[in-house]
């Protein structure tokens, strides 16, 4: 079992996004941090001061743990931003910005 | 946008208090930051996955089924994706600002003659040795992503730490095929037994999940805490040991179980940033109510979790009679308790089943023990126990004057996640934090609304 068996799910066809330029699948509907975990990824964040892998840990939008660069604009919580079609996902280190 | 009511959080309190104003001919907007309504507890999976049988993860799906039917054919209008940062208090009633979509950046605002704050709350974690490492997750986190994408973080899983919200959790990432190695509990079951009598109506609820968890074999550790988790750049394994009734670490009890996944909580916060930027009396963490669910402030009411941590029966309770009463005191009429009389009840019983679990399930006294020197403890700010402890043994008393020393509860959350981990190091009593705004909100907006008030003048 599976959780998408288990709730009956029959979604769309998946589509193509990227994370650090390599193709993943995502399902309609889901978030950006919903597309990674299904792909196998949980880490897509460094943090500024150790350089430490981060991903999801409150899954609600409180933490702002899983920080990550989506079409060139960082700082989006993964698990509220859905993906969409296209979307380049990049790890975001440190502020994901250069300074 | 003008409203008579503005309910902000779609979860059972303010979908039972939308319809009950509804119900009674006020003009309601529903807020939320989430894509539906169902807050927490009825979270749905995302419309495109076009799950159809959502139930599978869910419990009370009737209840649920019956709020949602009423909710489409009500008059109540439905507010999606508007984070609310902000209520204002205007001489023509509270002003709500929120920011619009996931971006967060375009604003929006409702006007209304009451508001009612239905924010439910968030998981507590309080740190140990590698709970930083990806795959280590809040058990509530690892249910939103469950119930909200159907997806999994890994393949086996530990769900530990304390509280009623652990059995659901590990029972709902059973049923969805992650192998749960355990369920690690740090209370001692002895103590949810002393409580009986008040936990009666409870314990049926108890018994539907040690069967399931017998049913998928999950080994139940009680008085047994996750004393580490270990890994480089990702979770591979935690260790577990008993607790002696003093809670401390029994010797020679450790032993480690390989898992991806660590699902963790240590209970729940309210959300009560909204309420203390209106100037809301707190009762402790809470936000105080009267019997109605008035806060102090006029105009404004408060239900669900914002006000006490005890589930969503209590939530609905407390949100139909927030409703009620708002659909009342607009009218310019003293509602009558006597019509209310039956959620008037059950939010009592609920309130003494919720402080029957809070001191069944306290965290194990003794926990800062187990937080190494080097151990992150504000996560954002990457500030360690040591650093924490650094700044007491200089003098700082209280989590505020440990912020101003180490920056710790100064990052992107705002000291939500550290908070009660600081207070915890420091000795003292979690104390209201004081946020300016509930969410980040970019400077372009404040600005904006600063233009709004210098023409308005001061109000
Ligand atoms: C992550 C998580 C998972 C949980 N899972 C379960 C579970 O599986 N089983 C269980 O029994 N209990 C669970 N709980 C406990 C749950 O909170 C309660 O049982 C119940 O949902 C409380 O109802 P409520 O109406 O008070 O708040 P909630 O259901 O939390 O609803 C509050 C709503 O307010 C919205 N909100 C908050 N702040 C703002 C803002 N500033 N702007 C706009 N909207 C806002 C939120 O998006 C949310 O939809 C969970 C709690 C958490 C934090
Ligand atoms: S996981 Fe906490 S904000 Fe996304």
């Amino acid at each position: 079992m599976n959780p998408l068996e288990l709730a009956g799910a029959g979604p769309g066809p998946a589509f193509e996004v990227t994370f650090d330029g390599r193709r993943i699948e995502a399902l309609p509907g889901r978030t950006v941090a919903a597309a990674l975990w299904a792909a196998g990824v949980t880490s897509w964040r460094t943090t500024r001061g150790g350089g430490r892998p981060r991903g999801v840990f409150c899954g609600i939008g409180v933490c702002f743990d899983c920080l990550v660069t989506v079409n060139d604009r960082p700082n989006q919580r993964a698990c509220l931003v859905p993906a969409r079609p296209g979307d380049v996902i990049r790890s975001q280190e440190g502020t994901g910005r250069a300074d | 946008m003008r409203t008579d009511l503005a309910v902000i959080g779609a979860g059972p309190a303010g979908l039972a208090a939308a319809l009950a104003a509804d119900r009674r001919g006020l003009r309601v907007a529903l807020v939320d930051a989430a894509p539906e309504p169902g807050g927490q507890f009825y979270r749905q999976p995302a419309a495109g996955l076009r799950a159809e049988r959502p139930q599978a993860l869910h419990h009370q799906w009737r209840t649920w089924v019956g709020l949602r039917d009423r909710l489409a054919t009500s008059s109540v209008r439905v507010l999606s994706e508007h984070h609310v940062w902000c209520v204002e208090r205007t001489p023509d009633g509270p002003a709500v600002h929120a920011l619009l979509g996931p971006e967060q950046e375009k604003p929006a605002e409702v006007r209304a003659t009451a508001v009612l704050l239905a924010t439910g709350g968030y998981e507590t974690v309080l740190p140990f040795p590698g709970w930083t490492l990806p795959g280590v997750v809040t058990a509530g986190g690892a249910q939103a992503m469950l119930k909200g994408g159907l997806v999994v973080p890994g393949r086996t899983a530990v769900v530990a730490g304390t509280g009623p919200l652990l059995l659901p959790v590990a029972t709902g990432l059973a049923a969805a095929g992650v192998r749960v190695a355990a369920l690690v509990e740090s209370a001692d079951p002895g103590r949810l037994l002393r409580h009986a009598g008040a936990l009666a109506g409870k314990l049926p609820e108890g018994a539907g999940y040690a069967a399931r968890l017998l049913r998928h074999r999950v080994p139940f550790l009680a008085r047994h805490t996750v004393v580490r988790a270990h890994g480089d750049t990702r979770l591979t394994g935690v260790t577990v040991a008993a607790l002696d009734a003093h809670g401390r670490v029994r010797p020679g009890t450790e032993r480690r179980l390989p898992c991806d996944t660590l699902a963790v909580s240590h209970g729940m916060l309210p959300h009560t940033d909204l309420a203390e930027s209106l100037g809301c009396r707190l009762d402790g963490l809470t936000v105080a109510v009267d019997a109605e669910q008035r806060t102090d402030v006029p105009g404004v009411w408060a239900a669900g979790e914002a006000t006490g941590v005890g589930g969503a029966a209590l939530a609905l309770a407390e949100g139909h009679i927030a409703g009620r009463s708002i659909a009342a005191r607009l009218r310019g009429t003293v509602p009558d308790p006597g019509e209310w009389a039956p959620a008037a009840r059950a939010r009592a019983r609920m309130r003494g089943y919720a402080a029957a679990l809070d001191a069944a399930y306290a965290p194990p006294a003794h926990w800062t023990d187990r937080v190494t020197d080097d151990t992150v403890v504000c996560r954002c700010e990457e500030v360690t126990a040591g650093t924490v402890r650094e700044a007491l043994a200089l003098g700082a008393g209280d989590a505020r004057t440990v912020k101003l020393l180490t920056r710790a509860g100064m990052g992107w959350c705002q000291g939500r996640m550290c908070e009660p981990a600081v207070a915890g190091l420091a000795g003292c009593e979690p104390a209201p934090s004081r946020r300016p705004f509930a969410r980040p909100v970019p400077l372009g907006v404040l600005a904006e609304q600063h233009e709004q008030h210098t023409e308005r003048g001061p109000s």
